[in-house]
């Protein structure tokens, strides 16, 4: 049996997230004495597939059925079905992502199996029995949770697991379902991608800059976008910004928006309210800049300014556009 | 149309989460529960589509006896039936097998839910009820409109974008805005909700797949490091020297 590990690919390359959940997947195995091999599904470049060796993969199984490009949920999971069946894998592992929680919640019921999502740490293994732990009650707390059946699978959360870099190269193997057309019967009429502007994606970022009521307007937006771009960024925006239209709704952070976990937050006229929290105090470092000393944020922040956006931030702009890259 | 809206009973967005002094269970003291937020956006799209084509509304929540009161709040929104089927929701799985009984044995043409549930954040129910019953499940979805009595046309969310998906009832989907503008009861709404048909139904199976074992909390961050804002700057060298984030 290997553990199977399942990589997404954006643009041709694998998403940061499936290179933290071949990561994962790679020290599972390690530590269950078996090797792990990933599933790599719709176009992505084979040397990106190769250098999953980097992360302890041994060998990629690649199913580049043009009609796979897009996400179809039920084609995908008879992809993961049945290369799970062919490793004969027990333990298979994805990043938490849209279409990890779309696909592993279908693949859990087809293949009889235990699912945790939102898995922070490896697992603690003792003989047939894995305990995970996962983020509850939208990052207010941890739940210790044992996979009590035969098949495991996990979800991780992002940016939560170290990416590991241990050299090799794994070896690509062309891999193919037989899918029939019931399988692509949901399949999406269109794929419309955001215009990411040659930007970072929200829930890939690994720095986020975020803007609140506090900026005023949207007219006032270019602050955000200028920081985000000059420390190579995303940009995100509390729920009133995006109800009242001036930022899109995807990227709208919080408890009914996108959860993020970046390495950095940056939060520029927020409140800090706890339905806002939840969405991001797993960031690693919090920054908070706010006009009102009193502001419940800075309670959860690392590094504060007191003092008015308009004016504090075009000096960070300033100050990161003079760091040397 | 037929529509199941699955709504979960879960502690108010403001509640301060802690667990009973063995760290075993969540300590529902003093906490608020209401309709799992997501699961609103699933239910107010229903009751639009109930009044824009006709049919029904029934929401069903797999819980103890103290969902009954936001089991009332959805019936006030407009739902026009509820079932509780009479369980503590041990996990995702023992859930979604309740709600594959009842969807099978109702033939609802479409199960809407939430994108999550905000106390165990697992996005699961929704794909394993597809799953069981064998039917599409788009999740999440943020667009919900039909096409003609049995086709509708969905926009779900993908990291990075968006993907359009036009379907066949029946199917299903999870919500997250902006799917619908959630709606607060009216008072006639609330006393019509009284005399609605709540029905208690026993659990069909138990099976479970995982078992919540303890519970912990994150540790404390070690405090704010303030800045001044005249020298904002220096907080841009903090980042790199001290926090090596940048
Ligand atoms: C069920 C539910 C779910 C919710 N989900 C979410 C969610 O997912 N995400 C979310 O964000 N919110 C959510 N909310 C809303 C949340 O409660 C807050 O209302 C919201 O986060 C406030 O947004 P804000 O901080 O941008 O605006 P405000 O609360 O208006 O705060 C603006 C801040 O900007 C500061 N400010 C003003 N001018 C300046 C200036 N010139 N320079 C610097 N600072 C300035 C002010 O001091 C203030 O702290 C939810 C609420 C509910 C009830
Ligand atoms: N106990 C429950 N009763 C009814 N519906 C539920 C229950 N738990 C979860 N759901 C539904 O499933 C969705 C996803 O929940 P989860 O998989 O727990 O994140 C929720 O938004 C609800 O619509």
């Amino acid at each position: 049996m290997s553990v199977l590990v399942l990589v997404e690919g954006l643009n041709g390359e694998i998403k940061k997230s499936s290179l933290e959940a071949a990561s994962y997947g790679s020290q599972v195995a390690k530590e269950l004495g078996t090797t792990a091999t990933a599933l790599a599904i719709g176009e992505v470049h084979e040397d990106a597939l190769a250098k999953l060796g980097e992360q302890g993969i041994s060998r990629v199984l690649y199913d580049n059925d043009p009609r796979l490009n897009n996400f179809v949920t039920e084609a995908y999971v008879k992809v993961i079905a049945k290369a799970a069946a062919q490793e004969n894998s027990k333990v298979i592992i994805f990043s938490n992502t849209n279409i990890g929680a779309a696909v592993g919640s279908r693949l859990a019921v087809r293949l009889n199996g235990s699912l945790a999502t939102n898995v922070t740490q490896l697992p603690k293994i003792n003989g047939n029995s894995f305990t995970v732990t996962r983020g509850v009650f939208s990052g207010k707390a941890f739940a210790d949770v044992e996979l009590t059946s035969d098949v495991k699978i996990i979800a991780v959360k992002k940016n939560s697991i170290e990416i590991t870099n241990q050299g090799g190269t794994a070896t690509v193997e062309k891999f193919s379902a037989d899918l029939t057309d019931a399988d692509f019967a949901a399949a999406p009429k269109e794929t419309v991608m955001q215009d990411t502007d040659g930007g970072v994606l929200l829930p890939e970022a690994e720095i986020v800059v975020s803007g609140g009521r506090g900026l005023k307007g949207p007219e006032n937006w270019h602050l955000i976008e200028d920081l985000a771009k000059a420390l190579g960024a995303a940009t995100a925006c509390s729920k009133p910004v995006a109800d009242i239209g001036w930022r899109p709704h995807h990227e709208h952070v919080g408890q009914t928006g996108i959860t993020v976990s970046p390495n950095l937050y940056i939060a520029v006229g927020i409140s800090g309210a706890i339905q806002h929290l939840a969405g991001v105090n797993s960031s690693k470092v919090i920054v908070v800049i706010n006009k009102d000393p009193e502001a419940p944020f800075f309670k959860a922040a690392d590094y504060g300014i007191v003092g008015d956006a308009l004016e504090v931030v075009p000096k960070l702009i300033e100050a990161a556009k003079a760091l040397d890259k | 149309m037929k529509i199941l809206v699955c709504i979960s009973n879960v502690p108010d967005t403001t509640s301060k989460i802690n667990f009973t002094g063995d760290s075993k269970s969540f300590d529902k003291n003093g906490v608020q529960f209401v309709i799992n937020p997501w699961d609103e956006y699933a239910l107010t799209r229903a009751i639009e589509l109930k009044e824009a084509k006709g049919g029904t509304v029934t929401v069903l929540n797999v819980g103890e006896a103290d969902a009954e009161p936001n089991i009332r709040k959805a019936l006030a929104i407009g739902a026009d039936d509820a079932i509780r089927v009479n369980a503590h929701p041990k996990d995702a799985f023992f859930v979604a097998q309740q709600i594959a009984a009842i969807a099978k044995e109702g033939g609802y043409d479409m199960i809407l839910m939430g994108k999550e549930s905000i106390d165990y954040n697992g996005s699961q129910v929704h794909g394993m009820v597809g799953e069981l019953l064998g039917i599409p499940s788009i999740v999440p979805a943020f667009k919900l409109d039909m096409i003609n009595d049995n086709t509708a046309r969905l926009e779900r969310e993908i990291e990075g974008g968006k993907e359009v998906v036009e379907v066949q009832l029946p199917f299903v989907a999870s919500a997250q805005q902006p799917m619908s503008e959630p709606r607060i009861p009216n008072m006639r709404g609330i006393m019509t909700a009284r005399t609605k048909p709540l029905k208690v139904v026993e659990p069909a199976g138990n099976e479970a797949k995982t078992e919540y074992v303890s519970y912990s909390k994150p540790e404390k961050k070690g405090g704010v490091r303030m800045i001044d804002a005249e020298n904002a700057g220096e907080l841009i060298t903090l980042l790199r020297n001290e926090a090596k984030v940048l």
